[in-house]
């Protein structure tokens, strides 16, 4: 067997002037949970969509489960399971009709069939609204049934897109708690997409992009590692004059962020009662925090991934409001 | 574990074969039927307005009118027509569902499927087709009440008469489908082709006697064709042609009617199946 169970190399994907998706390569091992870190736009779902055989590649090549992506797509397709950002159920047919139908077009034989259809309904807490047409499930129990869907046919490989975008935080560690439980239970490589920064924490590996392009690629842990120091988040009447002594006094460039600024230091909780007790400038609100993905994001790209998570989040919870209404 | 460890290699080892591909025709075919047979009101709905023409509109205009043929009233020539229209606008609406499935999301489930497209495009036409033949079939049902007799062989000659016309239609919707992306224009478009192929087919009317601009444009229409056959299987082939289609001075028959739809479906088929595997 290969060391992988996904390789990709050198992957361009233009669409017209826009190089979505722009020489990428990486490699993922069978049984990781691998995540695809970055802001909306960035060249996420692009790639998820090359992976999975929905879109092909303008240049290199992606191999899944031993499969080219681009020649042997049915191969492919049978390898993998996905769950997609936006739900993909069939609203006017039951749990257990969705469930039939998936089974059906992967091609399940009817003697492992039933069986695993009632198996991932329970792990999903479905089974007892398997015959309730889908339209009745709440948000949450649609994507835990697009998740029980996504693993029937025992893929080797399953892409998340976003799942958890728009859940509460509850149902999102619930899922989680499945997606880990599946991947001790099956092996199931899992291959996932998010902006939340927390989400990717439960990842062995993650890849951040960043407009099309791989910017970092590490453990969580060793990622949060670039940002080795604390974090001091500061707003002052006169940031400017606050930047201006923070270099003088401590001989540390802070950053503009938003309207309030930004620094590292060694250790924090020393720092700060010193720091608001000797300051010039006045302070009008601080906060002291340790490294987090989102601090590695800020570091990497100079920008902040959970302003623009924020205002897909609105988006999303819209668009649903917006189709459930339309219904 | 060994059951499953099995069906997943010998499955991803054999690719997409012709089997899987007929058991995905089966599933999408299926799953259009389960969704009719849920929907009650769209069963009823879907049969009452060709029951209005006949029993109204047409009993309505043959109190003033004629035979038109011998023991042939304007209710009795409408029916025909009617079924053929229900049919008609039936499978129309096997593209309405394909775009509805791209709007909620569930096309991308059947696109990834290991499945060919192709596959998809033909279960889908049938699933809509059969729906239409059945409504068809509701409508014939009716046929004593405006004094039709039908024997056991005049049904089934009329089956594939109605499948194959179902089947044309329906290929179409889907190809449109696959190129308008947004419900409201499809809903558009769809009103804009359907209405003046209903209108230009001789649902309504014998095709005799036409003013040379409408002949024309009725004899383009291969509705024409579906309508003609299915008429002169209910009523009987008419002595004086009325229920047949002369082209260019010559009077066709109900097979050569039949090879034109028949020409023009397969067409459309080859066309939808196509133009779906081209999506992304």
């Amino acid at each position: 067997m290969t060391d992988y169970i996904i390789k990709v190399e050198n992957l361009v994907k233009r669409f017209g002037k826009l190089v979505a998706v722009d020489d990428i390569s990486f490699s993922v091992a069978p049984g990781e949970i691998f995540g695809f870190l970055g802001p909306n736009g960035a060249g996420k779902t692009t790639t998820i969509n090359i992976l999975c055989t929905l879109s092909k590649p303008t240049s290199g090549r992606a191999i899944v489960n031993g499969f080219d992506v681009v020649r042997q797509q049915s191969q492919v397709r049978q390898s993998i399971g996905l769950v997609f950002q936006d739900p993909s159920l069939d609203v006017r047919l039951s749990g257990l009709q969705n469930l039939h139908f998936h089974a059906s077009v992967y091609h399940m034989p009817a003697s492992i069939r039933d069986q695993r259809i009632e198996q991932v309904l329970r792990i999903m807490e479905l089974w007892d609204r398997r015959n309730s047409e889908v339209r009745t499930y709440s948000g949450g129990m649609k994507r835990r049934l697009e998740l029980a869907r996504g693993l029937l046919h025992y893929p080797k490989v399953l892409f998340l897109d976003e799942p958890t975008l728009g859940l509460d935080p509850q149902t999102r560690s619930h899922i989680w708690e499945y997606i880990h439980d599946l991947r001790q239970r099956e092996g199931t490589t899992i291959f996932l997409t998010t902006h939340y920064m927390d989400e990717a924490e439960n990842a062995d590996r993650i890849a951040i992009i960043d407009y099309g392009k791989l910017i970092a690629m590490d453990t969580p842990d060793r990622l949060k590692n670039i940002v080795s120091k604390d974090i001091i988040s500061v707003k002052t009447d006169d940031n400017d004059r606050a930047v201006e002594e923070i270099r003088l006094r401590y001989r540390i460039e802070a950053t503009r962020d938003g309207d309030g600024l930004t620094f590292e230091v060694a250790n924090g909780e020393e720092f700060l009662p010193t720091f608001v007790r000797e300051f010039g400038t006045k302070i009008l609100s601080i906060s002291l925090h340790q490294p987090s993905l989102d601090d590695v994001f800020l570091k990497l790209t100079g920008r902040e991934i959970r302003q623009e998570a924020a205002i897909d989040e609105i988006k999303t919870i819209v668009r649903q409001y917006d189709r459930r209404t339309r219904h | 574990m060994k059951l499953r460890q099995s069906f997943v290699n010998t499955i991803v080892a054999r690719g997409t074969s012709a089997m899987n591909n007929l058991r995905g025709v089966h599933t999408l075919w299926y799953r259009d039927i389960l969704i009719f047979g849920r929907d009650k009101v769209h069963i009823i709905s879907s049969i009452t307005l060709p029951l209005l023409f006949v029993f109204v509109f047409g009993i309505g205009l043959s109190a003033r009118m004629d035979f038109l043929a011998p023991g042939i009233d304007f209710t009795q020539f409408l029916f025909p027509g009617i079924i053929g229209m229900t049919i008609l606008m039936s499978s129309f609406t096997a593209g309405v569902s394909v775009v509805w499935d791209r709007e909620v999301g569930f096309l991308r489930e059947v696109l990834v499927a290991p499945i060919s497209r192709a596959s998809v495009a033909m279960g889908k036409t049938l699933g809509t087709a059969t729906i239409a033949v059945i409504q068809g079939i509701i409508i014939l049902l009716f046929a004593p009440l405006v004094g039709i007799s039908l024997s056991a062989w005049t049904v089934l000659a009329l089956l594939p008469l109605m499948l194959l016309l179902a089947v044309s239609m329906s290929s179409l919707g889907i190809l449109l489908a696959t190129r308008i992306r947004s419900l409201e224009a499809f809903h558009g478009l769809m009103s804009l082709l359907m209405f003046p192929m209903v209108f230009l087919s001789g649902v309504f009317f014998p095709l005799q006697g036409l003013p040379a601009w409408m002949d024309v444009l009725v004899k383009l229409n291969p509705v024409t064709y579906g309508i003609a056959p299915i008429r002169q299987v209910i009523l009987g082939a008419s002595p004086d042609s009325l229920f047949s289609i002369s082209l260019l001075g010559h009077t066709m028959s109900l097979w050569e009617d039949v090879a034109v739809l028949a020409l023009f479906a397969a067409a459309m088929i080859l066309l939808a199946m196509w133009s779906f595997g081209k999506q992304e």
